[in-house]
């Protein structure tokens, strides 16, 4: 998927300026919090499940290199194959190779980033191939031309409205004059639409939210079942995944599980939690013939071992987006790529790299609020700071802001002097705002004053009333 | 108890009765309050832009200014955290200093959770009559955990009806450069904080941060709200004669 | 490919800073998967005796949108689906799951009631399955693909209906992967189904019946009142009446 996240500042005001988006988001921001609040009220376990959600994952990663060899015997075993990638490339060149050697028309495709990552749709409609997204979101936004805006809900930025006017553009045999006002409608449609791309499909490709070395599984969760149709129905089954995804077992996954579904939607579990293993058995009766897991790595073998490890963690719950107040303020979109919010801040400057995503991990004030929901504690805005340590180092910031910022930090390791300037700054700026008690407009403070007013200082320096203070003895 | 005050850079600058508040408080509590001399900020603007190193240079400057007190309180939750939480991971690889960095951020403490956790106060003598919403800085509360403090002590106030400000636990916008950089962003989440104050009904709003409460304060202001805007220190001490509300005129 | 395999492995182990692990540590990493220990579970189903964990289930599988119909023998499962498909204004058609516990039921006593056997296809409205377990704390159930077991029944009909037993529903999911293990290979899909097919995709309003089935509606096999009066009630270290495993696990 192509990248605009050096455009930032340019989607964020657009998004600012949006009255659809914006109205969309308020209803974000009233709806996954709260359900999540209650979710986890109810779980008095929560807590320490986070723990040992996070302790599961690093135990993992630490030995990745092991469970990956065991998921692949295992995926072996029941008659899957394993299609390791090392790049966004050979990802994309192994599923048209599958594709192709069953002369696939039609692919349909329950949500999978790593596809998104790795701009698998326009691959495989350059080469003939129609994919179809059957999750209801990526359907939509498939239709309008768009990209996911959201990891779980990826058309969470439109209205009704919106998608009502889609559905009308682009399902044309049908009545015009057909009602579309409410939710209810737009699903039978898309309900009635889809069915047939399911039973004609020769290929479904999902994600993977987990995969288990310990039987050689994938994992998706689901509430539509629009994934379970999309790997149940074809002659072949591919998972798009990545290395990290891995947990030992059935039971690591469980705990995962808990967390996910809480984090995500506020759910106990999701409608679907569906574990893969191979392609059916003899004697089934219905199933794919082919497995297949597509392994990309894509930069995720070289976090290991750094500063970024943590992140590898991640479950793609998305708490973390929906509880950002900047996320909220702009949207997905302004980010610029597959991952959005506090996680996207963290992940897209690893994946492409400061120079493109160097935005992300500035748009931040570290509120905090996303470490506070992770489900597996990853420190969100550490790494986002270490992102801000590196752009430092490489000199990626703009100058004036490196200058203004050493001008600074040059007196503040001179506190005599500091105290000098204070106050005077203090008695200057007092004795300016004395009248109005504040500024609406401040030379070199255009940045705050555009948008808001400067209260005024109090006229006098702490440390110099403190000093008068202490020589004179008096006391409150 | 020995009790350094750590000033903070914006009290020095823009509103020392903050820090007077908090010296009365204290030495209501029987602490002998001192204000070391070489102290000028506590290195968060250099730490969050990625300049480590000018950080630590301003983190031993602090270090060794206030090791030798008892207690170093501020009355901010993000210097008090950044001392706290932050400074031990500044020298987590400096096996030199990083014992002494240590026992400093145990014995630092914002305010109000020095006041209430640390010398077991449990309510003021002050006067305020007012209806009165609290805005929950960020640091103070994931930091350093501080909620209940702040609320228990208000509610101990002759006079003041306080009510919970939907939101209260959202980011207001300001966030040190953050404010400046993506100024658009952030006077959309600050617009929303006001309109959540507004909304209350109340006639003021107090927080326990200057850096936040600048930010709200000039947007009501801006926007034509007449909310006021206090330092809970302020009211706590009893001091709201002395000085007017945040960014009124004198 | 393989080359592939290679770099990645090694760019890990070059990330972690060692080499391939020796064969010691494999072993104990080995062993661990194969121990499959349960982490925290919590308590809420735990503890609690058969009545409990039943009701349980069924009070959480409702706030799902799944209905729940106790009966109290499985020859009173046709009649319970020939009510509910009237009820549900439904044509009196079930496909069913080619399993020879539903096989053995009095279908002959509905003769009105057509049913084929075998997997889903398109314009089925009504499946009927079986299933494994029952997860009580979170109103799932947990299906398994077979030869008896097709997954189609459980996503292609409008209408899926369930057959449960009494003694099939257990506190956890720890408690499914045991039940599971003891059937052998690992089959191809394991299903946990928490009420019908769901989308909030549209401004977050939930709606009923995205891709999967509208209805979810679940036959609660539950033959205990028909034992005698001391051993209904089970405890933990008693067997219970159903023949299941002592519960309280």
């Amino acid at each position: 998927m192509l990248a605009t996240s050096r455009t930032f500042e340019a989607n964020a005001r657009a998004g600012l300026a949006n009255p659809t988006l914006q109205r969309a988001l308020g209803m974000m921001r009233s709806g996954f919090p709260e359900r999540r609040r209650v979710a986890v009220e109810r779980l008095p376990e929560f807590e320490a499940l986070r723990d040992i959600g996070k302790s599961i994952k690093d135990h993992t990663l630490e030995h990745l290199d092991f469970y990956l060899e065991l998921f692949e015997e295992n995926v072996l075993s029941s008659g899957g194959q394993v299609h390791w990638a090392r790049t966004p490339e050979e990802a994309r060149a192994a599923v048209l190779q599958i594709c192709r050697s069953v002369d696939a028309k039609i692919v349909t495709k329950g949500k999978s980033m790593i596809a998104e990552e790795v701009g698998l749709n326009e691959y495989l409609e350059q080469n003939g191939i129609a994919p179809v997204e059957t999750d209801l979101g990526e359907y939509i936004i498939q239709l309008r031309h768009e990209p996911p805006s959201h990891l779980i809900a990826p058309a969470i930025h439109l209205m009704k409205e919106q998608v009502a006017d889609t559905f009308r553009a682009e399902h044309r045999s049908l009545d015009p004059g057909r009602s579309l006002v409410e939710a209810r409608q737009l699903c039978d449609e898309a309900r009635a639409v889809l069915r047939p791309r399911f039973l004609t499909a020769d290929v479904g490709i999902t994600g993977a939210n987990f995969l288990v070395a310990e039987t050689g599984s994938s994992i998706i969760v689901t509430n539509e079942g629009n994934g379970d149709l999309t790997q149940t129905l074809p002659r072949v089954h591919i998972v798009m995944t990545s290395l990290e995804k891995l947990v030992p077992t059935l039971e690591d996954a469980t705990t995962l599980l808990r967390l996910l579904a809480r984090s995500a939607t506020g759910q106990e579990f999701s409608s679907y939690t569906t574990v893969s293993t191979g392609p059916r058995r003899p004697g089934d009766l219905d199933g794919p013939e082919q497995y297949h897991v597509v392994l990309l790595d894509n930069g995720r073998s070289a976090l290991l071992g750094g500063e970024f490890q943590d992140m590898l963690r991640c479950i793609r719950c998305a708490a973390c987006m929906n509880h950002c107040p900047v996320y909220a303020a702009v949207g997905g979109h302004a980010y610029g790529w597959v991952y959005s919010g506090p996680m996207g801040a963290v992940l897209t400057p690893s994946l492409l790299g400061l120079a493109e995503a160097g935005h992300l991990p500035n748009a931040s004030t570290f509120c905090g609020q996303c470490e506070s929901v992770c489900p597996v504690k990853i420190p969100l805005p550490k790494m986002m700071r270490h992102w801000r340590e590196r752009q430092f180092a490489e000199k990626l910031n703009p100058p004036v802001y490196r200058s203004g910022l050493s001008l600074w930090a040059w007196a503040a390791r001179r506190p005599a002097l500091y105290h000098a300037l204070v106050e005077l700054a203090s008695r200057v700026l007092g004795w300016l705002g004395s009248g109005r008690g504040r500024f609406r407009t401040l030379p070199l403070a255009n940045g705050w004053t555009a948008v808001r007013d400067l209260p005024a200082p109090e006229g006098r320096s702490f440390q110099s009333l403190w000093a008068e203070r202490q020589k004179s003895g008096v006391k409150h | 108890m020995r009790v350094a005050l750590f000033v903070t850079c914006l009290v020095a600058l823009f509103r020392p009765t903050i820090g007077f508040a908090a010296v009365k408080l204290l030495e209501n509590e029987g602490c002998t309050v001192e204000v070391p001399r070489a102290q000028t900020c506590c290195g968060q603007p250099a730490y969050n832009s990625g300049d480590r190193a000018t950080a630590k240079a301003i983190a031993l400057q602090v270090l060794e200014a206030f090791e030798d007190y008892d207690y170093v309180v501020a009355p901010s939750g993000s210097c008090a955290g950044m001392i706290r939480v932050h400074y031990p991971e500044l020298f987590a690889d400096d096996p030199g200093v990083s014992t002494r960095v240590q026992q400093l951020a145990k014995r630092s403490w914002e305010l109000v959770s020095f006041l209430v956790d640390i010398c077991g106060m449990q309510a003021v003598s002050a006067r305020w009559e007012r209806h009165a919403t609290y805005h929950d800085a960020c640091s103070g509360l994931r930091e350093l955990g501080i909620k209940d403090q702040p609320r228990r002590l208000l509610a101990s106030v002759d006079g003041l009806r306080l009510k919970e400000l939907p939101g209260a636990e959202t980011c207001c916008g300001f966030g040190g450069t953050f404010c400046v950089k993506y100024p658009d962003i952030s006077d959309k989440m600050v617009s929303d904080k006001a309109a959540d104050i507004v909304a209350t009904g109340y006639q003021s709003v107090l927080a326990g941060d200057l850096g936040c409460l600048l930010n709200i304060a000039g947007k009501l202001q801006r926007l034509g709200g007449r909310v006021q805007v206090r330092h809970v220190a302020e009211v706590l001490a009893g001091m709201t004669d002395e000085a007017p509300p945040i960014g009124a005129p004198r | 490919m393989s080359e592939a395999r290679e770099q990645i492995l090694a760019g890990i182990r070059r990330s972690l800073n060692r080499g391939r692990l020796d064969a010691a540590h494999e072993t104990a990493l080995r062993e661990r998967v194969a121990a499959h220990r349960r982490n925290l579970v919590p308590a809420r189903a735990a503890a609690l005796d058969d009545p409990g964990r039943i009701d349980l289930f069924i009070a959480m599988a409702e706030e799902v949108q799944a209905t729940v119909t106790r009966v109290g023998s499985s020859a009173a499962v046709p009649e319970e689906i020939a009510r509910y498909l009237a009820a549900e204004n439904l044509p009196a058609e079930v496909v069913l799951a080619p399993d020879s516990t539903l096989a053995d039921l009095p279908w002959d006593e509905r003769p009105l009631l057509r049913t084929r056997r075998g997997r889903a296809q398109a314009g089925d409205a009504v499946s009927l399955t079986p299933c494994v377990a029952a997860i009580a704390k979170a109103g799932t159930l947990m299906l398994i693909s077979g030869a008896e077991t097709p997954t189609t029944l459980n996503f292609l009909p409008d209408t899926h209906i369930v057959v449960l037993r009494a003694d099939q529903v257990v506190a956890a999911y720890e408690d499914g992967w045991d039940r599971l293990r003891t059937h052998g290979e690992t089959p191809r899909t394991i299903n946990f189904i928490t009420g019908p097919s769901r989308t909030g995709d549209i401004e977050q309003r939930i709606e009923l019946g995205a891709h999967g089935p509208r209805r979810l509606h679940i036959i609660l096999i539950d033959d205990r009142r028909n034992v005698g009066d001391g051993e209904s009630r089970c405890r933990s270290g008693v067997i219970c009446c159903c023949g299941a495993k002592p519960c309280g696990a």
